[in-house]
């Protein structure tokens, strides 16, 4: 559809601006686009009031609905209503919809960070008696009976368990995921994109299943006894697809150019994947390899049907049941006694407290791609190319120009 | 700077020929081809075989059953019958609970990483998110235990009183009208499961949805914003739509990892074969549970069911994580590193 201009058209096309804005006597107000006003702190706080409130009187009247969690949730839907109320009486729809959107996803994010402070800060709470007593780290419980007070007893067989399962799984799983991830990015074949989609598929494995293969093959039809070698076999079915697609990523983030470069200077495919792409790699190799052992580490289904259970200390990781910490902790809460369900809590404080090493340290190796240096390494390098400059210098100035 | 003389050297002043660039790859070269290739073969060999003996020792039992095997509610492998109805219904609501309580929390987390937050806080919070997928399941299953389920029942009684008329929030035995009736009626549901294993999730999910969030074309925010949209309408009119298979894939790569839980699960559940809906009950039940309760007292064809069970499980959650990561590849930009 076609519209003409309408004869005098023009007229309305003159901007009203002119005619209502008053003579400029200063540089125009930049117009506010982001940033909290206290304004906007006051509507919060004055919903948040408001809501409690409103909920408090409710709570004394309404009471089929009890509890914190029905507090909260009523506390957030009125707070949520009061909050509109109180901007739409000075803004427009729009600004509503915005602010209350903001509101929602600000609480999203506390719902889902108050989730995990309190499953840690829960688990140290129950736990805090057993781990004061120092005992907990250095015996284990084979003096220590169900009903013995804490001062008795440790998860030392655990702790050691959980090292040497962990350790075995790691020998395994390194060398064959990082060969694998780095076959799947140098050979680009159609075998290598079945393995990669087999890998992908397996990622979809739920662990108890791999615990349950190496439960029937290795323990039932091959008749090796239940050991913590069994237990490394199941985490490594399960641990190996997790390295070998992180690693895969981390090893497409290298530059292809990095790579041509290297080929460019004459050099052999192994030597480019071992002078060039694995150390450029280096960091994101590290951290996927540290947080598929955090994933490792914290699995108890895979070491539940394949380690059996002991009190005692074993390190022989061929013959003998072995605990880890996660099964350990399944074990003492399963038990009625309170003192065994404290040790359990314990247990779980001190595998979190791996788990969290593990990833503090997976964050100061890497976590950052490997375009991106720190400021320290970045350092490191641009002395390195000064050092080679001067031996450059020194060996040219000795030699005879050709 | 010195000048450098191009000199012919051939003695007999030939026009150059080209090198033959594809020559024979010298024997180290070789080896490290075989060796990756073997490195590429043995992990193929590992993880076909895990999933060829799982088909084998499943047809064992599945040939015994047939079909009835789908339809069967009970777990009586040695009289004959068994079936997969109740557990991996169990599994698909406790699934299901999971994503429902987690895709809000999640996607709402993720656009305030991705959009609202400043700097440092986001930053702080990524690392938050990814710590909490690396918390150890048994934790969050203490957690669920111990600790929410004591929260939760309050709720739940709440939602059978009042919203007992919908078909799932329905609780049988439940008795509103004493107000001492025991709340044993309402402790190991679904629902509480559900809420533990939808905050084991989350993280995965965020994740996914931050990482595709922050992708969405710089220029197309401006020009929202440009055009007068508020932050929430530049988040509706250019986040969200570019956002969305990565917010279905994301979704649903949770929903794969929460068929597969067991720990969290085994702990908060009472075991119960009956195809049920009603969700805030006592009494559930999964297949991973179900494998981790009943391995070491099976027989040879028990064992054998629960690898059918097993078999059935690990079919679900390989469709939907291939799904699910069609989804998040096809709502990725084609950028690369190359260059």
């Amino acid at each position: 559809m076609t519209t003409l201009l309408e004869p005098g058209a023009g007229e309305g096309t003159v901007l009203p601006l002119a005619r209502h804005a008053p003579a400029r006597t200063s540089a125009p107000v930049r117009r506010q686009m982001g940033g909290v006003t206290r304004n906007d702190r006051l509507t919060v706080l004055g919903a948040l009031a408001s809501a409690v409130c409103t909920s408090a009187l409710l709570f004394g009247r309404v009471a089929t609905f009890s509890g914190r969690f029905g507090f909260v949730v009523v506390t957030y839907v009125v707070f949520l209503a009061t909050y509109a109320l109180l901007v739409w009486l000075s803004d427009d729809r729009p600004a509503v919809i915005d602010k209350l959107m903001t509101v929602v996803l600000y609480s999203a994010a506390a719902v889902l960070a108050s989730g995990l402070i309190s499953v840690v800060s829960f688990t140290l709470w129950r736990g805090r008696t057993a781990l004061g007593k120092s005992n907990l780290y250095v015996q284990d419980m084979s003096n220590a009976g169900p009903a013995d007070p804490l001062t008795v007893g440790g998860i030392k067989h655990a702790l050691v368990g959980t090292l040497m399962m962990i350790t075995v799984a790691l020998l395994i799983t390194v060398p064959l995921g990082v060969a694998c991830a780095v076959y799947l990015n140098e050979a680009r074949s159609r075998v290598s994109r079945i393995v990669r989609t087999i890998v992908e598929a397996m990622t979809a494995l739920p662990s108890v299943l791999a615990g349950l293969f190496i439960f029937a093959t290795w323990i039932l039809i091959l008749g090796f006894e239940r050991s913590s070698l069994a237990a490394s076999l199941a985490i490594s079915i399960m641990m190996l697809p997790i390295i070998i697609r992180s690693s895969d990523v981390v090893l497409r983030l290298v530059p292809g150019n990095l790579r041509e470069a290297s080929a460019a200077l004459g050099a052999p495919a192994w030597r480019t994947v071992w002078h060039v792409v694995l150390p450029t790699a280096r960091s994101g190799l590290a951290t996927s390899i540290i947080l598929g052992t955090a994933r490792g580490i914290g699995e108890t289904s895979p070491v539940l049907l394949t380690a059996g259970f002991t009190a005692s200390l074993n390190t022989n990781p061929v013959s003998g049941p072995m605990v880890s910490l996660p099964l350990a902790t399944f074990e003492f809460v399963r038990s009625p006694q309170p003192a065994l369900v404290a040790r359990g809590f314990a247990t779980a404080a001190v595998l979190m407290g791996v788990v969290l090493a593990l990833f503090i340290v997976a964050r100061i190796i890497g976590g950052t791609g490997p375009a991106n240096l720190s400021k320290r390494k970045a350092g490191r390098l641009v002395r390195r190319s000064a050092r080679d400059v001067t031996r450059f210098n020194d060996a040219t100035r000795g030699a005879p120009p050709c | 700077m010195q000048t450098t003389h191009v000199v012919d050297l051939r003695p007999d002043g030939q026009a150059p020929k080209p090198r033959p660039v594809r020559g024979v790859p010298s024997l180290s070269d070789r080896l490290f081809r075989r060796g990756s290739g073997l490195s590429g073969l043995l992990v193929l060999a590992i993880m076909a075989a895990v999933g060829l003996f799982l088909a084998i020792q499943a047809a064992q039992a599945l040939r015994t059953t047939g079909a009835s095997f789908l339809t069967t509610a009970e777990w009586q492998p040695d009289r004959g019958r068994f079936g997969i109805a109740a557990v991996l219904t169990g599994t698909i609501s406790i699934a299901l609970v999971a994503v429902a309580f987690s895709f809000p929390i999640a996607s709402g987390t993720a656009l305030f990483i991705s959009e609202i937050a400043p700097p440092r806080v986001k930053k702080a919070f990524i690392a938050m998110v990814d710590l909490m997928a690396a918390v150890p399941s048994v934790v969050f299953g203490l957690w669920g235990l111990y600790f929410l389920q004591d929260q939760v029942i309050g709720l739940s009684r709440w939602l059978s009183i009042w919203l007992g008329w919908i078909p799932i929030f329905k609780v049988t035995g439940a008795d509103p009208t004493n107000p001492l009736a025991s709340e044993s009626v309402y402790t190991a549901s679904t629902f509480i499961a559900g809420i533990v294993v939808g905050l084991m999730v989350m993280p995965i999910q965020c994740s996914v949805m931050r990482e595709v969030f922050s992708q969405a074309p710089a220029g197309e925010r401006e020009g929202a914003f440009a055009l007068g949209a508020t932050r929430w309408g530049m988040v509706r009119a250019v986040v969200l739509p570019f956002g969305r298979g990565g917010m279905i894939g994301g979704t649903m790569l949770g929903l794969g990892r929460a068929m597969g839980e067991t720990i969290a699960v085994l702990l908060i559940i009472s075991p119960r074969f009956e195809i049920t809906i009603h969700v805030l009950e006592a009494g559930s039940n999964s297949v991973s549970s179900l494998i981790a309760l009943l391995y070491s007292e099976s027989s040879d064809f028990g064992l054998s069911a629960l690898f059918a069970a097993g078999l059935a499980l690990f079919c679900l959650t390989l469709a939907i994580n291939f799904t699910a990561s069609a989804f998040v590849a096809r709502s990725r930009s084609g950028a690369t590193s190359e260059g």
